[in-house]
């Protein structure tokens, strides 16, 4: 953090600047490729934004992405790195799953979705569990056991669902779909206006979660240990915040939020679990996190911003043949690296224009 | 003669601030130049420009007679510029050889170099009576001994001026007297000595001339001989200092705290406190005395429920402090909290304070669980009611609750710390080096607050490195070293040669 800036400037100008930078380079790529920088932008506005069933599938993918952006930042509130969201989410998944496939048959919607939404929040939190209990109890750090439990989600997962899931006769490595009481509400139902598009309430959950998130960080009394707990665990430990219940407890919030990014996926989109429905999401959740400084509004503009991206990303490969669909992941890698990892670039040089300006 | 240094209208700011303003005075060649202000004052931004780290907005240097431009340390080296940091800048797990040599290694062949340097060392430690060892290991030395590397490493640069920021802030009062034997030595063989100190009676002892800096600017510039320790503080204040502070007579109530035979070991089973036992009653101030890193700190982090204890009888008001039954000191802090404890911590930055929260967010850390209101969200209003109070009695400048606590300087941090500790109404006051970088305005603040808690009837342990502060506060005084108590003496009894003793562990009297 650059000490001597205004809030207005590091909250705004910087990440303003971090994303052009990243642009720019994008653009720089995307002219090797032999392709228009200009167009190619053209393009993914128009698919992302403008278009209202392309609109409609950036705010999809924000939905899950606020989820995951949340679970990160919680986390870095405590100065944990959770970099486990991307298989929290997917153990969420299967919780969810599992709800479904036992009582889809047999619950109305009103109970089914809320206990779906429950089985995702608590399987997620219990996959962060032991990387929580292990940095608090035994100091293993919490960025190398949260990347080993991604590794071992995926493999449980490729267990699970290819040894029990597939339904006889089938070939994809896919759970059965649920029942339609198990399907969250779309909002095309509402406004017709959005077409053919897997928008849901989850959408208003991640906006709820995001509120409260917001005061329960910066408005509440455990918000305040929180915060301590991760600037200075020496004065947290002498204020008597009880710093490993805090590492535990947190990262538990955490998977849990993750987890409940599944939600989107799945009960909103495919009605079944499939093999890395995740897709990368939990690790766009990192990116989400530090572009929005843990904030809940930062949070919510940047999940738009990468549910943009990844929406208009994939019309982009479609329409412009030397663009692949990887693309996107490149435009992610460089968002990151300009907005995590070079933060601060542009610190001094805004600093000297201020100062020249008094 | 031509003086060894002379600033001439030295200014430098820093944004809006006025580090040095018009800064000119001179130094001859040969003397030993004290240089006084509080914290604040411009005395370390006018030893940084000097030794090459901040270059000046205006005015100019001369070091014999010639202007000089120094653009960074190795320049000011060259010219025979040497410096002594408060903190040591030392290896510890290397030779004084090998950190001498660093930075200077001399060409591709260190072995050929080595025991020329070595031989030159040991001719240096004879000429000036060092006493080092160019073989022993840094962490080997005790913090004296590592003063005179720091001190060989800048003769062996040839440095003809010295400068020693805060010198004997580590030393024992021994310790300081050798410092200052070696100090006389220098000046006796022509060298200039720089010596930066907030300590008044070191610069009426050793000083030749003194140089007083208020608000960045030259207050004053004196011979030691005719000047006398009030008219520095009142130059370096700007008002007079009161040395006696009021204070009720001694009338000591019922215990609060009961120690004995407290014991503390660390994971390779050595002794950090051993046969700790004392009494501590209502309304006394009981200082330990002592060179830091003697036991005080594990002593406060365990009263204050930082640290569990090895072995021990602790009561406080009559029953067992509640360390019984615990694996980990997580949350006890808390615990101690409720029961009356409070505790300003020797280490603000570390566990005092929140640096990156504001003002009002440190004045209820640690207490923050009962100003909620009742959907367990914090109740800013009488936050902000409670704290604005709290800033107007303990004077906390500049006087907005927004700012971060680590843009204020550290005295007001400090006072934020006292402050929020007053205000929980304790019946045990824990206090740790409450004065450690404060300059001398805040210091008389901050005492008369002490004292005043004193008089309520409240028990203060307080520990110090500064015998001045032990004199000015304390009722009885317990000495420690090596982790054990080596002395008690009431107030009365008070004698700087003899706690500097069983401080050094003598305590044969």
């Amino acid at each position: 953090m650059n000490k001597d800036l205004p809030r207005w400037a590091t909250a705004f100008v910087m990440p303003v600047l971090n994303l052009l930078s990243a642009m720019l380079v994008t653009a720089l790529v995307i002219h090797l490729l032999g392709e228009s920088p200009t167009e190619s932008l053209a393009i993914l506005v128009n698919s992302a934004v403008v278009n209202p069933e392309g609109l409609s599938y950036t705010l999809f993918y924000a939905s899950t992405f606020i989820f995951t952006g949340l679970a990160v930042s919680i986390a870095m509130q405590a100065g944990l790195f959770n970099i486990g969201a991307e298989g929290q989410m997917y153990v969420g998944g299967l919780g969810l799953t599992l709800v479904m496939l036992g009582l889809d048959s047999s619950l109305p919607a009103w109970m089914l979705i809320p206990l779906g939404i429950l089985g995702a929040a608590l399987f997620g939190a219990l996959w962060s569990f032991l990387p929580g209990y292990l940095q608090a109890k035994r100091g293993s750090h919490v960025v190398v056991t949260t990347i080993m439990f991604n590794f071992i989600a995926s493999q449980l997962m490729n267990f699970v669902i290819v040894k029990y899931m597939i339904p006889d006769g089938e070939q994809n490595p896919a759970s059965r779909a649920f029942a339609a009481a198990a399907e969250m509400p779309r909002l095309n139902q509402w406004f017709p206006a959005l077409g053919e598009t897997p928008l849901n309430i989850s959408l208003f959950l991640a906006i709820i979660a995001l509120v409260i998130y917001g005061v329960v960080v910066s408005r509440s009394a455990w918000g305040f240990k929180l915060r301590a707990t991760g600037l200075n665990p020496h004065a947290a430990h002498y204020a008597g915040i009880r710093i490993s219940k805090m590492i535990i407890i947190v990262m538990l919030i955490s998977g849990a939020l993750a987890g409940l990014g599944s939600v989107n996926s799945i009960m909103g989109s495919t009605h079944y679990l499939s093999m890395n429905f995740v897709g990368g999401a939990g690790f766009i959740g990192i990116a989400i996190a530090l572009m929005g400084r843990q904030h809940p509004v930062g949070i919510f503009l940047s999940a738009l911003l990468f549910g943009a991206l990844t929406q208009g990303g994939f019309d982009l490969s479609l329409e412009k043949q030397n663009i692949p669909p990887e693309m996107v992941i490149l435009v992610q890698g460089v968002i990151i690296l300009f907005c995590g990892a070079m933060e601060n670039m542009y610190a001094p040089a805004i600093a000297k224009v201020l100062k020249l300006k008094k | 003669m031509q003086p060894a240094v002379e600033f001439r209208g030295i200014s430098k700011h820093f944004g809006a601030v006025k580090a040095n303003t018009d800064v000119s005075f001179t130094i001859a060649k040969g003397s030993i130049h004290g240089l006084v202000g509080e914290n604040g004052a411009g005395k370390s931004t006018l030893m940084s420009i000097l030794y090459g780290y901040y270059r000046a907005d205006g005015g100019e240097i001369l070091l014999d007679g010639q202007a000089r431009r120094i653009h960074n340390s190795q320049e000011a080296i060259a010219l025979g510029i040497g410096m002594v940091h408060q903190h040591f800048m030392l290896v510890e797990n290397m030779t004084v050889l090998d950190n001498v040599m660093l930075g200077s290694e001399g060409g591709f062949k260190l072995k050929a170099n080595r025991a020329r340097v070595e031989q030159e060392l040991r001719e240096i430690c004879t000429r000036y009576r060092l006493d080092v060892d160019p073989l022993a290991t840094i962490h080997d030395l005790s913090v004296g001994a590592q003063q005179r590397v720091e001190i060989l490493k800048q003769i062996y640069r040839s440095a003809n001026i010295l400068i020693l920021d805060e010198p004997t802030a580590v030393l024992t009062a021994q310790e300081t007297e050798s410092l200052f034997e070696i100090l006389r030595l220098f000046k006796e063989q022509g060298k200039t000595i720089i010596l930066i100190t907030h300590k008044l009676q070191e610069i009426l002892d050793i000083t030749d001339t003194v140089t007083v800096m208020r608000g960045g600017r030259v207050i004053g510039a004196v011979p030691t001989a005719g000047t006398t320790k009030e008219d520095l503080a009142n130059m370096m204040v700007g008002r007079p200092i009161e040395n006696n502070l009021p204070r009720k007579p001694y009338n000591p109530g019922a215990p609060v705290l009961q120690v004995d035979g407290l014991q503390l070991l660390d994971d390779q089973g050595v002794k950090l406190l051993a046969d700790i036992g004392f009494t501590l009653r209502a309304g006394e101030i009981v200082a330990i005395a002592g060179v830091s890193g003697n036991g005080q700190s594990e002593l406060m982090e365990i009263l204050s429920g930082m640290r569990l204890p090895s072995s021990g009888k602790l009561d406080f008001l009559g029953k067992a402090l509640p360390f019984e039954g615990r694996s980990d000191a997580d949350g006890l802090p808390l615990k101690f909290r409720d029961l009356g404890i409070a505790h300003v911590p020797e280490d603000r930055l570390r566990d005092g304070v929140i640096k990156a929260f504001s003002v009002m967010h440190n004045t209820i850390f640690g207490y923050q669980d009962k100003l909620k209101n009742k959907w367990g969200l914090l109740d800013f209003k009488a936050i902000a009611a409670r704290c604005a109070e709290l800033m107007k009695n303990f004077d906390v400048r500049p006087n907005n609750h927004d700012l971060r606590i680590g843009l204020l300087s550290g005295g007001n941090q400090q006072k934020v710390v006292i402050a929020r500790e007053v205000l929980a109404q304790p019946k045990l006051m824990l206090v740790g080096q409450p004065t450690r970088g404060v300059d001398i305005g805040t210091i008389e603040s901050i005492h008369t607050q002490l004292l005043k808690l004193r008089d309520e009837g409240v028990a203060i342990l307080l520990v110090s490195v500064e015998l001045e502060e032990v004199r000015a506060l304390a009722d009885r005084i317990l000495v420690m070293c090596g982790g054990r108590i080596t002395g008690e003496l009431k107030i009365e009894e008070f004698d700087t040669t003899r706690i500097g003793l069983l401080m050094g562990g003598m305590h044969k009297s």
